[in-house]
């Protein structure tokens, strides 16, 4: 673990219990973020990446089956906390979430400044006043003008309550922030400005971000490294420009070669088949049903092979060119 | 836009549906009878669809767009203007004439799971219009049935028929409401972002399946998206709206290599194709978030975000449909 | 209609220990139902409950069987003692016959009966034929209970011979001919008279005067307990009451509950379909429905034109049209207007009455079962409450009934625990058996309940 390292995650499981069995949501998941670094989670619905999220947030439904993994925050460990401490010491001051269609959670008789400024007075027991101007400050960086501070929520439009939104995760200017599908719901023009603040920010206040998202192209806005999901598990991960130029998984690249491109000719290929169900995962290799290159290896569960620096590709295809070992 | 001055070199017939001077508001009322004032979701919108034409209506949320969709599908009555389809007024279709046209039109719509009754199986789902349209006899309804599944390429057809939506993947369900739109056999399918709450792989199969249908059956189809990415082999003209018009229309590659109006242009310049460079560059952004529908700006509906606002132009006239080059209109007074 | 999602839900119920109890109960009142709807007909029913002949050798407010055996046992039952097995000796007199009929039993119980009567059937006289009556006890004693000259048919109810009190020294003749030698009504207010038990005979001396006279005795010894549910004051069995009950609070019960949910159920998906002034109308129709007081008005119907169950059924039904949960349906169908796929519905031009009856009810059906089951009990108890008020079907014997002769009879005062106990056990298992099942239901068919 490198000392630009800020979070460090180690075979990271989340499964669930539900009446028709276990959900493998998180299947041992590692990866690690660099100060300042942008990761971009990317993955199909149901692959398991808003369990990513609320599992470093240790934001636990009560139907849990089995966590496990280690969660390393700098030079904290952030397995090893309580509960209590964790939710004291780590959560909105250290690492903060902004949850998918949490714009739409909002409580809608409080006025936005108040809430933007809530951490900050829960938190570190800040004035009220202390903390609006500094809930101010915060809004102008996620370009809100700081006379909505005074509004509701039902006053100001769906772009502006997602910004307000950010702006309380940023509040307590913490070192890391998840973001669960930002944009999803909001219109092209919205989510490029919305991904422009976001780029502002990590150029100037040198914040990390986990981006989780579906959308190939959004996750190319932020991203400085990707990681790709698939059934519960990571199956790549590499820097953007590698990844999104010559990704080498065999999903990542019918992934690359499904998205419709507005300013390429080239026609866009689906790819056949469907996700494996979480509840019982193939043996083998996940992808293996949809992938056109398996062979009889793929019977086997691949390792994550070590592609080059901070490369790694689930696939047995780089057995050879690359050295097993660590989990991608 | 009037009526489509360019008809398409191969097309002489007649066109199969047509929309002047189209309005759709909705009268906002307090007590039932205080006027508060209209959404102009439709607010004039002038265009003709060919026979066996794809097009694609690109906007927004909140630009007219769905509304649209449901004025064609008959759904709303229009305030102002008519469609005409086969030469027929829609607002004049009543009883068994407007029945006869709703086998006329199939509508694939957004959340596939939504548009699906949840407590029918595929087989009865499927059954429905067929039914209402009084197809009395079982076997043929089953053989249409079958036909369709077998379409949308769900087959063998048996291992859906006895399924319900839950059981079904997000693509299949899509791929049934597609059955069902197409099992009266209409002329014309209007699809209303028929992918946007897919995933990404399953989207162009989605998208490659209608166009296939659409060319195989020489349908009409209009195709409604936010997305501009997704639209350029998937149909042959685009129309960009915004509060409640149409912007600009053009041939998809003409539209997307040469943007006339600055909406269009700044809609395409916020659109990422997937490149690790985007997250090093700032897209430039117009300013403000699209007007109120109820209380639309003056005149061009863009020009308060508009980079080349000209004062006292745009503010005062509203722009007509202008053709900067062949086929291609814009509602800008940049062409002037 | 939707096999597959039924067909789940009810795999699903059998997770539910107390789904599976409320179903047993249900089901065991159904069986009591179809038992005693062919057991006991209707009209016969009826004609039994009215009372009469029919009921007169039942005891007098006597307690069920197991309620004895649970209290250790001793209450006699009723002892029928006929002249058919008595051994006559005939002898013939100038101008008639003598029979001599020794009525003879053996009495064993703990307890004195409850009352002593002798019924006496005599036919083919012209002249009334005279009786005489001894009393002859296990040591021996005699008593001899006096001569009437009997009609055709005769009760004599010594239990009321205030004379013959009088010389047993005060005691009732149940008591006293049954008692101890020596026992009078001082000693018996210190230490309470014991049965002598043995064989007693009441011997008749029967004078017949006609050629073809002939005489029948029947001396009944009334018990204490009857049968499974006692009696009641017109020495009714109560177990008919209770049997025919249970179909009559089950179809009270699931009628009225499918007419006002069925209905109900109708208007508003009707009112949220139309919206406008049709939902407007049903929206204030129940505003001024729902501040009606039921009770009252039923008090009324029943007070002022007829008590009948069916008519109450009736006016149960069309009061519930309205009623507040047209309000709760109408917030759970109006978001599912909205649904995308009612808008497919309408863009493939099914008609109005199709989207109200195909599209939007059956979706909030799985919502509303459990609902529906609970609902069940409470029109139950509406018509118990209704008959406890007096206002039951005058002809009918139901739960409510039994509690309400019990209640005008000082039940609890006098000690008639089980008149109470057993039809107010019924009523609670009822609402129990659907409460259960609806609330298991409920955690089935509503998601968000479900612990996940």
């Amino acid at each position: 673990m490198s000392a630009a390292t800020l979070l460090h995650v180690e075979d990271l499981v989340l499964h669930y219990r539900t009446r028709q069995g276990t959900v493998r949501a998180v299947d041992g998941v590692s990866f690690d973020v660099r100060r300042g670094e942008a990761l971009v989670v990317l993955g199909e619905s149901g692959c398991g990446k808003s369990s990513l999220a609320k599992a470093l947030m240790r934001l636990l439904p009560r139907n849990v089956a089995r966590t496990g993994g280690r969660v390393r925050l700098g030079d904290l460990d952030a397995t090893a906390l309580s509960d209590e401490r964790f939710r004291r010491e780590v959560q909105w001051t250290r690492l903060a979430l902004v949850m998918q269609a949490s714009m739409n959670a909002l409580n809608p008789v409080v006025r936005v400044g108040e809430q933007v400024a809530e951490p900050l007075r829960v938190q570190r027991r800040w004035s009220r006043r202390r903390a609006l101007a500094r809930a101010a400050e915060v809004f102008e960086l996620v370009g809100v003008a700081t006379d909505f501070l005074a509004r509701y929520p039902f006053e100001l439009s769906g772009g502006m309550r997602q910004r307000a939104v950010l702006a309380m995760a940023l509040v307590a200017e913490p070192e890391l922030v998840i973001l669960d599908e930002p944009t999803s719901a909001l219109d092209v023009l919205t989510q490029a400005s919305i991904m422009n603040a976001l780029k502002r920010i990590k150029r100037e206040l040198g914040t990390s971000f986990i981006l989780i998202t579906h959308d190939v192209a959004t996750s190319s806005e932020l991203a400085d490294r990707v990681a790709l999901m698939y059934a519960g598990q990571l199956v790549e991960v590499a820097d953007a420009g590698r990844f999104f130029a010559a990704p080498a998984h065999p999903y990542s690249q019918m992934l690359m070669a499904s998205v419709p491109r507005l300013h390429q000719r080239a026609r866009p290929e689906a790819i056949p088949g469907q996700p494996p169900s979480l509840f019982e995962p193939p043996a083998g290799c996940r992808y293996a049903e949809r992938c056109p290159y398996r062979f009889a290896r793929c019977a086997e569960h691949p390792p994550a092979f070590a592609l080059g620096e901070r490369h790694r590709a689930r696939c047995w295809l780089h057995a050879d060119d690359g050295e097993a070992g660590g989990a991608p | 836009m009037s009526p489509s001055a360019v008809p398409r070199p191969d097309d002489a017939q007649a066109p199969l549906i047509a929309a002047s001077d189209l309005h759709t508001w909705f009268e906002l009322r307090q007590w039932g009878f205080l006027r508060l004032g209209a959404v102009r979701a439709v607010d004039g919108v002038d265009f003709t669809l060919a026979h066996g034409e794809a097009v694609a209506f690109v906007g927004e949320s909140g630009c007219g767009k769905s509304s649209l969709a449901r004025t064609l599908l008959g759904l709303h009555r229009p305030t102002r203007g008519e469609v005409r389809f086969a030469g027929r007024s829609l607002g004049e279709l009543k009883g068994r004439a407007l029945k006869a046209y709703r086998a006329e039109v199939g509508y694939v719509q957004q959340d596939p799971y939504g548009a699906l009754p949840p407590f029918l199986d595929v087989r009865r789902l499927l059954a429905e219009p067929l039914i209402v349209h009084g197809v009395r006899d079982r076997a043929e309804r089953e053989r249409r049935i079958r036909a369709a599944l077998e379409e949308v390429r769900l087959s063998p057809a048996e291992e859906y028929l006895g399924k319900f939506p839950h059981m079904l993947s997000g693509g299949q369900q899509q791929r049934v409401v597609i059955a069902r739109a197409l099992i009266l056999a209409p002329r014309l399918v209007i699809a209303d972002e028929p992918v946007s709450m897919l995933d990404a792989s399953v989207r162009v199969e989605i998208l490659e399946l209608l166009r296939h249908i659409q060319c195989e059956r020489g349908l009409t189809l209009a195709f409604i998206t936010h997305d501009l990415s997704t639209v350029r082999h998937y149909a042959e003209r685009i129309f960009v709206m915004y509060a409640g018009r149409v912007v600009e229309s053009a041939p998809v590659d003409d539209l997307l290599d040469h943007p006339q109006h600055p909406y269009t242009q700044a809609l395409l310049a916020a659109i990422a194709d997937p490149d690790a460079a985007n997250a090093t560059r700032l897209r430039e952004v117009p300013a403000g978030e699209p007007p109120s529908l109820l209380h639309p700006p003056a005149a061009c509906r863009f020009h308060p975000r508009c980079p080349h606002f000209m004062a006292g132009v745009c503010d005062r006239h509203d722009p007509p449909d202008f053709e900067p080059r062949r086929r291609h209109r814009s509602a800008c007074w940049l062409h002037r | 209609m939707m096999g597959g999602r039924w067909g789940e839900g009810l795999r699903e119920l059998r997770r539910y220990p107390s789904a599976l109890m409320g179903l047993a109960i249900i089901a065991a009142l159904v069986a009591i139902s179809f038992y005693t709807v062919v057991a006991i007909p209707y009209s016969e029913a009826l004609a039994q409950w009215r009372g009469g002949e029919v009921w007169q050798r039942n005891p007098v407010n006597a307690a069920p069987v197991w309620l004895d055996r649970l209290a250790g046992g001793g209450a006699p039952r009723t002892q029928v003692v006929t002249s058919a097995e008595a051994e006559v000796e005939e002898s013939a007199f100038t101008g008639g016959r003598r029979l001599r009929i020794p009525l003879a039993f053996d009495y064993e119980a703990e307890q004195f009966p409850s009352e002593l009567t002798l019924f006496l059937h005599a036919r083919g006289h012209d002249q009334r034929p005279f009786v005489r009556l001894l009393w002859q006890t296990p040591d021996g004693r005699e008593v001899p209970l006096g001569g009437y000259r009997i009609g055709a048919e005769e009760r004599i109810s010594l239990s009321q011979d205030r004379a013959l009190e009088r010389r047993l020294g005060g005691l009732v003749p149940h008591i006293g001919l049954l008692a101890e030698p020596g026992m009078t009504a001082e000693r018996a207010a210190e230490a309470a008279p014991s049965v002598l038990p043995g064989r007693y005979t009441l011997l008749m001396d029967v004078l017949l005067f006609d050629e073809a006279a002939r005489v029948d005795a029947e001396l009944v010894l009334y018990g204490r307990v009857h049968g499974l549910a006692g009696t009641d004051h017109q020495r009714r069995d109560l177990s008919l009451a209770l049997l025919w009950g249970t179909p009559v609070a089950l179809a009270f019960g699931l009628l009225a509950a499918v007419g006002t949910t069925v209905t109900t159920l109708v208007i508003a998906a009707v009112g949220v379909w139309y919206r406008g002034w049709v939902d407007a109308t049903i929206q204030r129709l129940t505003e001024v429905n729902m501040i009606l007081p039921i009770l009252p008005i039923l008090v009324m119907v029943g007070t002022l034109y007829s008590t009948s169950i069916w008519l109450m059924l009736g006016v149960v039904v069309v009061l519930g049209i309205f009623s507040a949960s047209i309000k709760m349906y109408r917030a759970m169908l109006l978001p599912i207007r909205e649904a995308p796929y009612i808008e497919a519905a309408r863009a493939y031009g099914a008609s109005n009455a199709r989207i109200v009856l195909r599209y939007l009810i059956p979706r909030i059906l799985p919502v509303l079962i459990p609902t529906f089951v609970t609902l069940i009990p409470t029109f139950v108890f509406l018509e118990a409450s209704l008959a406890v008020l007096g206002l039951g079907d005058p002809l009918l014997p139901t739960w409510g009934k039994v509690l309400n002769d019990a209640q005008s009879q000082s039940a609890l005062y006098n000690g008639y625990y089980y008149w109470v106990v057993s039809p107010a056990v019924l009523l609670m298992l009822t609402g129990l058996g659907f409460a259960m099942l609806g609330f298991a239901l409920d955690r089935v068919f509503n998601p968000r309940l479900r612990s996940l």
